[in-house]
C-alpha cells in the first residue's frame, strides 16, 4: 500500500515537472481550453438570460389586465367584478385604481421618477388584474371580458409567450450545439498538443519500459500534465467571464435599463455555477485529450 | 532460470528469425550468445523481454512460463530482468543518481532505500564521483556503466546485455566486462549477445551460437567460434 502511494506520488510529481518542461506547448493548450470555456460562458449566460425572460415573463402575463373606462360609478365596478369572477379559470380580481397605478410606476422608475413628477393629469387608466390558473384559459375568457360592459381594453401576452418559447427552444439548442463542437475541438487540440509532446519523449517512454514501468505509470504524468492545463485553462477563463460579466452587469445598471437588469442573472449566481461547470469541463478536456493521445503510444 | 523450448519466432514479413530453438540457462551462468549480424541474437532477446511474441514452443523465466502473458503483466515481468543496451539509453535529461533512482522509483522503492541502495550500484561501476552529471557529459564507457548499474539496482535475477561492448574501444569494452564479471560473482546470470571475438575467447565461458536462426554450438568455456560465424 506504501508502495502503491509512492508510485502514485512519483507520477504526480513527474506531471508537474512534465508540465513545466512543456510549457510553450502548454501554452497552447491552455488558451484553447481557456478560449472554449470563455465562449462557452457567453453562451451559457446567454441561455441562463433567455430562460430567465421566458419564467419572467411566463410569471408576469399569466395575468390579464383590463382597462376601464372612466367615470364608472362603483356599482359599475362591482358588476363588472363579479362578472369576472364567474369567469371559467379566474383565479383572482384585484382593482388597480389608476392612482395606484402611478405610485407603482414611481416606485420603479425610482431615479428617474421625477420625469413623472411634472405630469398635469394622471394619464393612466382604472383596471382590473385577472389572475389565471393557468395561460391556456386566455384564449376563452378575452372575448368574453371584451364584451363586458365598461371594458375599454384588454391585454394579454400569450402570444408573446408562444414566440418567446419558441426562440428560447432554438437557442438552448444551437447553444448546446455550439458547446459540443467547441469541447470537441478543444479535446482534438489538447491531444494533438501532447502527442507531440509524447512523441518528442518517446525514446523516453521506450526507456521506461525497458525499465519496467507500467502504462500506469507511463500515462499518469501525462494525464495530469493535461488535467493541469485544463485546470488553468479553467481558472483563466473563470477569471475572465466573473469579471467581464460583473462589469457589464454593472454597467446595464447603471445606464437606466432597469427593465433589462430583471431578466439579467446575478453575477454571485453566476459564478458558482459558472466555477463548477468550468472547472469540471476544463479538468475532462484535459484528460480525455491526453488518454486520446497516448492510446498509441503504449503498445511495446 | 531461462528455458526455450522448440521456439519459433517469425516476424509478420515471413521472415523466420528462429527456428527450433531449446536453451536452458542456469542460475548464476554466464553466456555468450554469438553468430554473425542477421542471426537472431537480438530476436532471441526480444523474446525474453516480451517485445516479440514467440510463434511456436515455449519460454520459461524465473519458473515462470512467459511464453504467452497478457500486456499489462509484461512490465512485472521484466522488472525481473535488467537489460543494457548497445546504445545505452539513458534519460538525457536526468543525472546519473537520478537514471539510476529513476528505476527504483517506477517500483515504487522506500526513498531512504533509494538513498542507500543508488550511491551502493554507482560505486560498484565506479561512478560515484560523476554521480551529478547528466549522461551526455560522460564517455561512452561510462554511460554504459550507468546503464548496468541502473540494471542491476533493483536486484534482478537475470541480466541482458545486447551487445553492450558495441560502442566502445577495447580497452572500454574491458572495463564493462570486468563490472559484468563481478555482478556475475555476485550471482546474478547473464546472457551476452556479443560480436566481440577477443572477449568471448579470452573469458572462457558458455558460448551458444546462432546461425540463420538455428541454434549451431552450445559449449561450455568456448570460443568465438569457428569459421561459418567468422567472416
Ligand atoms: N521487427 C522485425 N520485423 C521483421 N524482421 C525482423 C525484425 N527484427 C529483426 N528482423 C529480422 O530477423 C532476423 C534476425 O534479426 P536479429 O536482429 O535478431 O539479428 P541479430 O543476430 O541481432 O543481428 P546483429 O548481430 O546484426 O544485431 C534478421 O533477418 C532481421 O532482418
Ligand atoms: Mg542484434
Amino acid at each position: 500500500m506504501a508502495m502503491r502511494l509512492r508510485v502514485f506520488k512519483n507520477i504526480i510529481k513527474q506531471g508537474f515537472q512534465g508540465m513545466w518542461r512543456n510549457r510553450g506547448m502548454g501554452l497552447a493548450s491552455i488558451s484553447s481550453i481557456s478560449a472554449v470555456l470563455m465562449i462557452l460562458g457567453v453562451v451559457l449566460i446567454l441561455i441562463l438570460t433567455i430562460n430567465n425572460v421566458v419564467l419572467e415573463t411566463k410569471t408576469k402575463f399569466d395575468e390579464i389586465q383590463i382597462y376601464l373606462e372612466d367615470d364608472l360609478t362603483s356599482v359599475d365596478l362591482d358588476n363588472i367584478e363579479d362578472k369576472i369572477k364567474d369567469l371559467e379559470g379566474v383565479l383572482s380580481v384585484v382593482f388597480l385604481s389608476k392612482d395606484q397605478g402611478l405610485e407603482i410606476m414611481k416606485e420603479g422608475w425610482e431615479e428617474e421618477s421625477y420625469l413623472l413628477e411634472g405630469l398635469e393629469e394622471n394619464p393612466l387608466q382604472n383596471s382590473y388584474i385577472i389572475q389565471l390558473r393557468d395561460i391556456k384559459y386566455a384564449e376563452d375568457i378575452v372575448p368574453k371580458l371584451k364584451v363586458i360592459k365598461g371594458v375599454d381594453d384588454v391585454k394579454y401576452y400569450q402570444d408573446i409567450i408562444d414566440k418567446l418559447l419558441v426562440i428560447a427552444n432554438y437557442i438552448r439548442f444551437a447553444g448546446i450545439g455550439v458547446i459540443g463542437a467547441l469541447v470537441l475541438i478543444s479535446i482534438f487540440i489538447i491531444s494533438n498538443t501532447i502527442k507531440i509532446t509524447v512523441t518528442s519523449r518517446k525514446r523516453e517512454i521506450n526507456i521506461m519500459k525497458y525499465v519496467g514501468a507500467t502504462n500506469g505509470y507511463i500515462r499518469g504524468p501525462f494525464i495530469i500534465e493535461g488535467i493541469l492545463f485544463g485546470l488553468i485553462g479553467s481558472i483563466l477563463s473563470i477569471a475572465v467571464i466573473n469579471y467581464g460579466y460583473e462589469y457589464f452587469f454593472k454597467s446595464v445598471n447603471d445606464k437606466l435599463y432597469l427593465l433589462l437588469t430583471v431578466y439579467l442573472v446575478s453575477p454571485s449566481l453566476l459564478i458558482k455555477d459558472i466555477t463548477i461547470i468550468f472547472v469540471a469541463i476544463g479538468v475532462g478536456i484535459g484528460a480525455l485529450g491526453s488518454i486520446v493521445s497516448l492510446k498509441r503510444f503504449l503498445n511495446v | 532460470m531461462i528455458r526455450f523450448q522448440k521456439v519459433d519466432k517469425e516476424y509478420d514479413n515471413n521472415v523466420k528469425a528462429l527456428l527450433n530453438i531449446d536453451l536452458s540457462i542456469h542460475k548464476g551462468e554466464f553466456v555468450f550468445l554469438v553468430g554473425s549480424s542477421g542471426a537472431g541474437k537480438s530476436t532471441l532477446i526480444k523474446l525474453l523481454l516480451k517485445e516479440e511474441e514467440p510463434t511456436r514452443g515455449q519460454i520459461v523465466l524465473n519458473n515462470m512460463d512467459i511464453t504467452k502473458v497478457k500486456s499489462r503483466r509484461i512490465p512485472y515481468i521484466r522488472r525481473n530482468i535488467g537489460v543494457v543496451f548497445q546504445d545505452f539509453r539513458l534519460l538525457p535529461n536526468r543525472t546519473v543518481y537520478e537514471n539510476v533512482a529513476f528505476a527504483m522509483e517506477i517500483v515504487g522503492a522506500h526513498p531512504k532505500e533509494i538513498r542507500r541502495k543508488v550511491p551502493m550500484v554507482l560505486s560498484m561501476v565506479d561512478l560515484s564521483r560523476k554521480a551529478s552529471n547528466f549522461p551526455d557529459q560522460l564517455s561512452g564507457g561510462e554511460q554504459q556503466r550507468v546503464s548496468i548499474a541502473r540494471a542491476i539496482v533493483n536486484s534482478p535475477p537475470v541480466l541482458i546485455a545486447d551487445e553492450p561492448t558495441g560502442n566502445l574501444d577495447p580497452e572500454t569494452a574491458w572495463d564493462i566486462m570486468r563490472v559484468l564479471s563481478e555482478i556475475n560473482g555476485r550471482g546474478t546470470t547473464i546472457l551476452m549477445a556479443t560480436h566481440a571475438k577477443d572477449i568471448v575467447n579470452i573469458m572462457k565461458k558458455r558460448v551458444v551460437e546462432i546461425h540463420e536462426g538455428r541454434l549451431i554450438r552450445d559449449e561450455q568455456k568456448g570460443g568465438y567460434g569457428n569459421e561459418i560465424a567468422s567472416i
